[in-house]
């Protein structure tokens, strides 16, 4: 991954000079089964140097993360609220993933000597601005990957002992996490794109995403001076096939119940992207109105893309209405039988029977037609599932497939999560299989979540590759392509760089029955009871001879039935 | 420290110089708590030096060459006694107060006279009964609340100042305001004469779209818009929840707030209790801080270009303020008697003496904060009995008792400066060791859970011994009848 660095350079020193600003785009992209995906980014600049004495300024770049940023010794910080799961199978190759639940990960600064107590602290602030559950981040979740998360802004040293990486599963993501994002943008929820952020659709949707990447960037072309970067993203899926009434029209509107007024004042850039690449030879299949500023065609991951663009800085844009409401028609339903399936896709399961061992496996798919390249898979399992390390095989078309890298960090109990790193070469058209058995520990029993029969989670496995374009590429002006282009590296026209993530697991541990201790203790105690009681009655007991008395019942029955026959009475 | 100018002994001063002079007065808070204040008094002649120093023509001058010659002792002064006849301060005032720790005091003839203005001069310019009493009024509990009590800051380790410039309305103006520069010139002295006090960072930020929480109303005889001063209280909460809190520190926020009024709002006036309009247009809110509301003015042609370019005068604002951050530590100047002047303590903002004075009443406060915070702590340990005290909390406890103590001795013998850095510590040490995670453990295990568990074995080991108790009681009843059958 040496080859990152210098083309990062390259990428960041485009950025324009000039004191902070702010950038807004929503790219609106109709996906192959009919779903729209909106993606908004909104990028902050900050021309200033780390606060390093008592005294920092701040423009528009939040305060709270600012200070974060200079308190902490961060260099780099990438979070990620996710809600849904991104099916890269149906919906192609997302322009910026995320795992289902909470990721984080953080490269501090050279200068932070303890980077455990750094990053308990980062979390924990984290989770207060955010709302979220980040306070449970701690050592049985973090890990510090060596290959698979290398800094995406300027760094001069890769050393990955400054890194942290945690994911929790489980977090659960709402409008509380929504609100704090949007008042960290300078314009709030008040004027331009932001204005379409209305918490009551955007989770009412397939697959929702939120996300905040600060980075160190270039100041201008000859980068001697450092800026800071925030780029708050937003990706959320409609299923507008359902809710239309089965036509896969879309507009504004409809999906988001708002329409654009106005840029954000403080913006310098402020652009609406549609997506209108034909999927076919034919052109004529798709209807934007209103007619664009202009039409932007630009080599996007692999993948030829044209776009519709709507300049909301641009005057003429609000000249005949008031209010812009991006709408698109299809002209002849679209043959879906053919869906472009993307070169790498992944695929992750548990299978096994009973509670005491089990199976990860991985799928890998390069449907490249000829070409084969490298992937790292990232794999962080929680302590409680013990991994059988030497049952690990991966297999390509019926051979064994052995790893060029392998990393391997067994887990301790309580302590800290197995983690296995692996550099994978996938041949050209085919399906990889990684399987590795695990046996599944007994927590004791405070270590149970509160609901501990709906199963425990791992996280998404992290596939990071530089895959072979189809398409050759051209050497674009990343300033000018949209979105996220240019918060990952691509080497060079002939590949690009994809981060992938499975599906979370969801595995059941051997639980016990929570009542027991109280069923023991109501035994225990019922036969201690009884045992004291009869003793007790044996002790307190006094006996007495007992006098012959006229005798019972019984007794003068016999007598009476005596009389009856005449024999002599008892 | 009273130093006498040759030719200004008062004729029925009994002693002869130098003398020690000893002071003491008690003043109580509550039933429980009471304060003793201690005036040391040393009095002397000049030396060579000081006579030297004084032999110039302004009371300015007086005090700048007096400075290097005193021991820069904290919490000490130094009363320099002229004769009533003398030159060196203007007519018709006879207690001039300098930047440092000094003043110059006329004779005025008889010793009474002198002695009731060095009691006014102490008054002004060391800790006075009323500024005990404000400082802990918070701590101690059914003390009676004077009238400057709630207003100043609490004592803390820290502060952070943060200036805010709130813009609502984007569109219309372009708002610069170069606060870096500010922050150097007016805002940074004064800090650094304060650093003894406290640690203090210092952020700015720009807020967009916030607007105020009241609707201004429209006063057609002026054509502006009055915020009148009962209205004020709700202008701060929507604004607050866009401030943010610091996320990296734990110190208390002074929020100082700039408003632009949007367009349609403009100009904006604050009203006072009598409709006429606030000339500084700003107001404070005690122990949060301040907003100052800062008018645009309207562009000389109605086709000028939105949005208006605007350029705030930063002296203007921050003269507002700086006034008021030494409201928030209350340092506002008290009425004084006409015969006073006060010399203005230039560009640091603060004199020596002032800050003496917040020290007086911090160090006090802390001390009383100790003792409330290991009160309730001990309150809770007898309350709830699970509470396990570890060692490490245990000698911080011991650590905080040991220096709140040896504050109050440092206090009583004077020494300002090491009696609030114990006072420091303390503090420190008593809040470690209330918030140490580790007292929360087993905070919650409630009795009627215990008692849960328990039943299943009482209940059934009850049972016998409960019929065997009526079983006893049947047969002593019987007993009492039997023996009068017998008869």
């Amino acid at each position: 991954k040496a080859m990152v660095a210098p083309v990062l350079l390259l990428l960041l020193v485009a950025a324009a000079a000039g004191r902070d600003a702010l950038r807004e785009e929503l790219l609106l992209s109709p996906l192959p089964a009919g779903d729209v995906a909106a993606t908004f980014q909104f990028r902050t600049r900050w021309d200033a140097d780390l606060p390093r004495g008592a005294v920092s300024h701040y423009r528009l770049f939040p305060k709270a993360l600012g200070q974060l940023v200079a308190a902490l010794g961060v260099r780099e910080l990438h979070l990620a609220l996710t809600q849904g799961f991104w099916r890269t199978r149906t919906w192609g190759q997302p322009p910026l993933q995320a795992p289902a639940g909470a990721e984080l990960w953080v490269w501090f600064q050279p200068t932070v000597t303890d980077v455990d107590k750094a990053w308990k602290e980062l979390s924990n602030i984290l989770s207060g601005i955010f709302c979220a559950s980040l306070n449970f981040i701690d050592s049985t979740n973090t890990v510090t990957p060596t290959a698979s998360f290398k800094p995406l802004g300027l760094a001069n040293g890769t050393d990955h002992r400054l890194l942290r990486y945690a994911v929790l599963p489980r977090e659960v993501v709402c409008t509380e996490n929504l609100t704090p994002w949007k008042k960290l943008l300078p314009c709030g929820s008040k004027a331009g794109l932001a204005v379409l952020l209305k918490a009551e659709r955007l989770f009412h949707s397939s697959y929702h995403s939120q996300a905040v990447h600060i980075r160190p960037i270039c100041r201008d072309a000859s980068c001697l001076a450092v800026s800071w970067e925030l780029r708050q993203t937003l990706t959320v899926v409609f299923d507008s096939f359902s809710s239309g009434q089965g036509k896969k029209d879309w507009s504004l509107f409809k999906m988001f119940s708002r329409t654009l007024t106005d840029a954000c004042p403080l913006a310098s850039e402020s652009k609406v992207y549609v997506d209108i690449s034909p999927k076919n030879k034919e052109n004529e299949l798709l209807e934007v109105t209103p007619t664009p500023t202009s039409v932007h065609e630009a080599v996007v991951q692999g993948e030829k893309k044209t776009y519709a663009v709507y300049d909301l800085l641009s005057p003429s844009l609000f000249n005949t209405s008031r209010s812009l409401n991006v709408q698109l028609k299809w002209k002849r339903p679209e043959d879906s039988s053919e869906l472009p399936i993307p070169v790498l896709h992944a695929h992750r399961y548990v299978s096994g029977y009973g509670l005491q061992t089990g199976e990860i496996s991985t799928l890998i798919s390069n449907t490249h037609p000829y070409r084969a390249f490298p992937v790292l898979l990232l794999e962080t399992v929680p302590w409680y599932l013990r991994l059988y390390v030497h049952t690990l095989t991966i297999t390509t078309k019926g051979k064994e497939n052995k790893p060029s890298y392998i990393h391997y960090q067994p887990a301790q109990d309580r302590r800290r999560p197995h983690l296995l790193e692996m550099l994978i070469q996938l041949p050209a058209n085919s399906v990889t299989k990684i399987t590795i058995q695990f046996e599944r520990a007994l927590l004791k029993w405070t270590e149970y979540p509160p609901d501990p029969n709906h199963g425990f989670y791992v996280s998404s496995s992290v596939l990071s590759a530089l895959v072979p374009s189809v398409v050759a590429m051209k050497e674009v002006d990343v300033e000018q392509s949209p979105l996220f282009t240019s918060l990952f590296p691509s080497s060079d026209g002939s590949s690009y760089f994809v981060r992938l993530y499975t599906e979370p697991l969801l595995v059941n541990l051997p639980t016990p029955d929570f009542s027991m201790p109280y069923n023991v203790i109501c035994l225990t105690c019922t036969v201690v009871a009884v045992c004291y009681g009869s003793f007790y009655n044996l002790l307190t007991r006094t006996f007495h001879v007992e006098e012959p008395s006229r005798g019972g019942l019984a007794k003068r029955l016999a007598n009476i039935i005596r009389k009856f026959r005449g024999v002599p009475l008892l | 420290t009273v130093v006498f100018m040759p030719g200004s002994v008062p004729g029925d001063l009994r002693k002869p110089l130098p003398f020690r002079d000893v002071q003491e007065m008690e003043l109580s808070i509550n039933s429980r708590t009471s304060i003793t204040s201690r005036y040391e008094m040393f009095h002397r002649g000049t030396t060579a030096q000081e006579e030297a120093a004084l032999a110039v023509p302004t009371a300015q001058e007086a005090d700048a060459a007096l400075q290097p010659l005193q021991d820069a002792l904290l919490g000490s002064l130094t009363v320099y006694v002229v004769p009533e006849t003398s030159s060196l301060l203007p007519q018709g005032i006879s207690v001039y107060v300098g930047k440092h720790r000094s003043a110059l005091v006329r004779a005025g003839g008889s010793q009474a006279t002198l002695r009731t203005r060095l009691r006014q001069l102490t008054q002004v310019m060391s800790f006075t009964a009323s500024s005990i009493a404000a400082a802990l009024s918070d701590r101690v509990p059914d003390g009676q609340p004077g009238p400057d009590a709630g207003r100043h800051l609490k004592s803390s380790l820290g502060y952070e100042v943060t200036f805010s410039l709130l813009n609502p309305d984007p569109k219309s103006h372009a708002v610069e305001w170069d606060i870096e520069d500010a922050v150097n010139r007016y805002v940074q002295p004064v800090l650094a004469k304060l650093s003894l006090v406290a640690n203090f960072s210092v952020d700015s930020q720009i807020l967009y779209y916030a607007v105020l929480g009241v609707t201004p109303r429209f006063d057609k005889e002026s054509s502006s818009f009055l915020l009148s001063t009962h209205s004020l209280p709700h202008v701060i909460n929507p604004v607050e929840a866009r401030l943010g809190s610091s996320a990296a520190s734990l110190y208390p926020v002074l929020n100082f707030l700039l408003y632009i009024p949007e367009r349609s709002h403009s100009p904006l006036y604050i009203q006072d209790k009598d409709g006429a309009p606030v000339s500084t247009n700003a107001f404070h809110s005690p122990r949060w801080g301040g907003i100052m509301i800062y008018n645009v003015e309207a562009p000389a042609s109605p086709q000028s270009s939105f949005p208006l370019r605007v350029n705030v005068d930063m002296v203007r604002v921050m003269e507002v303020f700086l006034a008021q951050l030494r409201l928030l530590f209350g340092l506002s100047r008290d009425e004084l008697p006409p015969e006073f002047l006060l010399e203005s303590p230039g560009n640091e903002g603060l004199a020596d003496w002032e800050v003496d004075r917040l020290l007086w009443a911090h160090a006090v406060e802390n001390i009383a904060t100790v003792s409330t915070t290991l009160t309730s702590l001990a309150q809770l340990l007898d309350k709830i009995g699970n509470i396990v005290i570890k060692d490490d909390v245990a000698s911080e406890v011991y650590r905080a008792v040991a220096a709140a103590q040896s504050a109050m001795a440092e206090l009583a013998t004077g020494h300002l400066h090491s009696a609030f850095q114990a006072s420091k510590e303390a503090v420190t040490s008593s809040e470690r060791a209330f918030f140490d995670p580790s007292l929360l453990h087993l905070l919650y295990f409630p009795d009627d859970q215990k008692f849960a568990i328990y039943i299943p074995l009482f209940l059934p080991m009850a049972v016998p011994i409960l019929l065997s108790l009526a079983k006893i009681i049947r047969e002593a009843r019987q007993r009492k009848k039997e023996p009068t059958k017998m008869d």
